[in-house]
């Protein structure tokens, strides 16, 4: 158009015509047309396809196979109890170490919400060796604990081997092994009588734990009665920690209670803490290595709206006789671009429902293989799709504004 | 009433190749015009022009009414949906379409219903003698047959003027007299009609023949 023609549209106010003279499709129309592009080039679409595919499938299979072994992680945690809440001396107001009163566990058990309550008495003079010959400071930082015999249902523990103190054991010079703690001492079974040398006497072995989930500090750890430690090392029965079950709907309102009545004097030289929290805060950081797979996901899907971009461009430049035709039919340069629009956002998010499946495959195998429950997350159903649309939109942004701007004369004469 | 109004309408191309030079030409509702010259004289451009595919350099187009240089692209977009039906040399349908289809989509943007549309093409294909062949496609059909298809989809949305591009270029003698014919009878009916030829004896048979030699109107002959 020359510049007088052009100044002279801009100053003159267009001239209305009617409605029923103007150029008009509705929008399933326009979406079969787009359809219609996509079916005549089949191969050509499912390849183009298949690159979103791939970016979408590989992100929802990292996210799906994150989430199924975090909730397994969760769900395991949970099976083991979230009732459980640890009670353990800190440091007072003016910063001296505290000391949790004997009377401790036997206030904390009289709570009407607590079911049991356990302690552990760290001895810290004693060390356990395999033999008298080993230094005594070779203790390979297994630690030396008095209990009683209902730490193990406190804390969902289980026994790999033997059995765990009683009220008979507890009184004699008998030792369980947390699992850590055996395998440091090479002691794998507890046939045969088997002792160990602990803080100068020997101690026979009757049990070895399997890990403790809960509270992973216990696998280092070597139990011992208390009346037998109280005995032998003049332990005081101060615990250096005390595991708390409490009743599952009062957890909180027992938690906040349990510093005073430990400790009613100094309620201040008291940590109370919740285990299964820190577990799962745990469990979810895990699933931030994620974000790297996520980034090669992202790089995948690139790569593919590039490919996209790429087929519509050269999708335009064939089909300059068609464009050209529908012009003369009478499309507008914005039914040009919504069409070609159409046909990448449509290629994209049918890749996107396709990735979709693929990761959720990839995530199925993924927890059949590992016995895991298979999740994938619930915005993933909707941001896959969503996703491919918004990159077939991107993509085919440039193709579409090309097509409309083809001269329909120029594209008439192409074939 | 004129429906097709040229007045001194120039065309340049870039690289200053001028396609039309200057050109003035009124043609009235229901005018049969063939538009003959050799080759480069400027014909097809004057075809493009007179559909509104193509804007003039300068001078003023108005085709039904519209001022086309004033007009947007919707106008224009909204001229050619409704009043105007194309007819060209290389036919244009879609190879993966029926007949019927590729008559239907001839009414895409109109806003008709797909059934309006459909009903239509029925009427248009049987208008041009194709009622048995509505669900061929093009590649079924003989070069005559899809010339006709492409006569049912110019027509079917009943438009005011048909511009034919050379619609016998790449049919045989016989084929293209029928095509020919087929345009006649068809703008018999009211609608003006357009065609454009290098063909003297096709042009012979048109009461205007508008001749056209290097841009420039050489000759407006009336029978």
């Amino acid at each position: 158009m020359s510049a007088a023609a052009l100044r002279s549209r801009i100053r003159r106010p267009r001239r209305r015509r009617a409605d029923t003279d103007a150029s008009r499709i509705p929008p399933h129309e326009l979406l079969s047309v787009a359809l219609q592009g996509l079916r005549t080039r089949r191969l050509r679409a499912f390849l183009s396809a298949l690159g979103i595919a791939i970016g979408i499938g590989a992100m929802v299979a990292v996210v799906g196979v994150s989430a199924s072994s975090q909730a397994n992680l969760l769900a395991l945690i949970d099976s083991l109890g979230t009732n459980l809440l640890t009670v353990a001396p800190g440091q007072t107001f003016l910063g001296a170490n505290g000391v949790l009163p004997d009377t401790a566990v036997g206030s904390i058990l009289h709570m009407p919400t607590v079911q049991r309550a356990s302690a552990v008495y760290q001895i810290s003079q004693a060390s356990v060796l395999r033999s008298p010959y080993v230094p005594a400071d070779e203790t390979g930082g297994i630690g030396v604990d008095a209990t009683d015999p209902g730490l193990l249902a406190a804390v969902s523990g289980k026994l790999a081997a033997g059995q765990f103190l009683d009220s008979s054991t507890e009184n004699y010079p008998t030792v369980v092994l947390g699992a850590q703690a055996a395998s440091t001492l090479q002691i794998l079974s507890v046939s045969g009588h088997i002792q160990v040398f602990l803080g100068g006497t020997w101690f026979t072995v009757i049990g070895i734990l399997a890990p403790v989930t809960l509270d992973s500090t216990l696998d280092s750890t070597v139990f011992i009665g208390l009346p037998v430690a109280e005995r032998l090392f003049q332990t005081q029965p101060n615990p250096s920690e005390i595991y708390v079950r409490a009743d599952q709907s009062q957890v909180t309102p027992t938690s906040k209670l349990l510093a005073a009545t430990a400790d009613p004097q100094q309620p201040d030289g008291v940590t109370v803490g919740v285990p299964v929290d820190a577990l799962k805060a745990r469990a979810a950081a895990k699933g931030q290595f994620t974000t790297l797979l996520l980034g090669l996901g992202a790089v995948a899907l690139l790569v593919g709206a590039i490919g996209i971009a790429n087929i519509m461009v050269i999708s335009v430049l064939e089909r300059r006789g068609e464009i050209g035709l529908r012009r003369a039919l009478g499309a507008t340069k914005r039914h040009i671009t919504a069409q070609f629009l159409a046909e990448s956002a449509l290629l994209a998010a049918l890749g996107g429902v396709a990735g979709l499946l693929l990761g959720a495959l990839a995530t199925l195998a993924y927890a059949l293989g590992q016995n895991e429950p298979m999740i994938v997350p619930g915005y993933a159903l909707v941001a896959a799709p969503a996703a491919g649309l918004a990159i077939g939109m991107i993509s085919g942004l440039y193709p579409a504004a090309k097509a409309a701007r083809l001269s329909p004369t120029e594209a008439l004469r192409a074939t | 009433m004129a429906v097709l109004k040229l007045r001194e309408v120039t065309k340049e191309y870039p690289g200053g190749v001028a396609a039309l030079r200057g050109v003035s030409v009124e043609i009235a509702a229901g005018e049969q015009v063939a538009v003959v010259g050799p080759s480069g004289s400027g014909k097809t451009t004057m075809l493009t022009v007179l559909g509104t595919l193509e804007l003039p350099s300068s001078g003023s187009v108005e085709v039904v009414g519209l001022d086309v240089l004033r007009a947007s692209d919707p106008e224009l977009a909204g001229l050619r949906a409704h009043k105007i039906g194309f007819v060209f040399q290389g036919f244009h349908l879609q190879e993966s379409l029926t007949a019927i289809d590729n008559v239907a989509n001839g009414m895409l943007y109109t806003g008709a219903r797909t059934r309006e549309r459909r009903e239509a093409a029925r009427a248009a294909l049987e208008r041009v003698g194709l009622g048995g062949r509505m669900t061929h496609r093009p590649g079924q059909l003989s070069g005559g047959e899809r010339q006709r298809v492409a006569i049912a989809r110019a027509i079917a949305k009943r438009p005011v003027i048909v511009l034919a591009d050379e619609p016998t270029g790449n049919l045989d003698s016989k084929s293209g007299h029928e095509v020919i014919e087929l345009l006649h009878e068809l703008a018999a009916d009211g609608a003006t009609l357009v065609l454009i030829t290098h063909d003297q004896g096709i042009a012979a048979g048109f009461p205007r023949r508008v001749v056209m030699s290097d841009g420039e109107i050489a000759g407006d002959e009336r029978r």
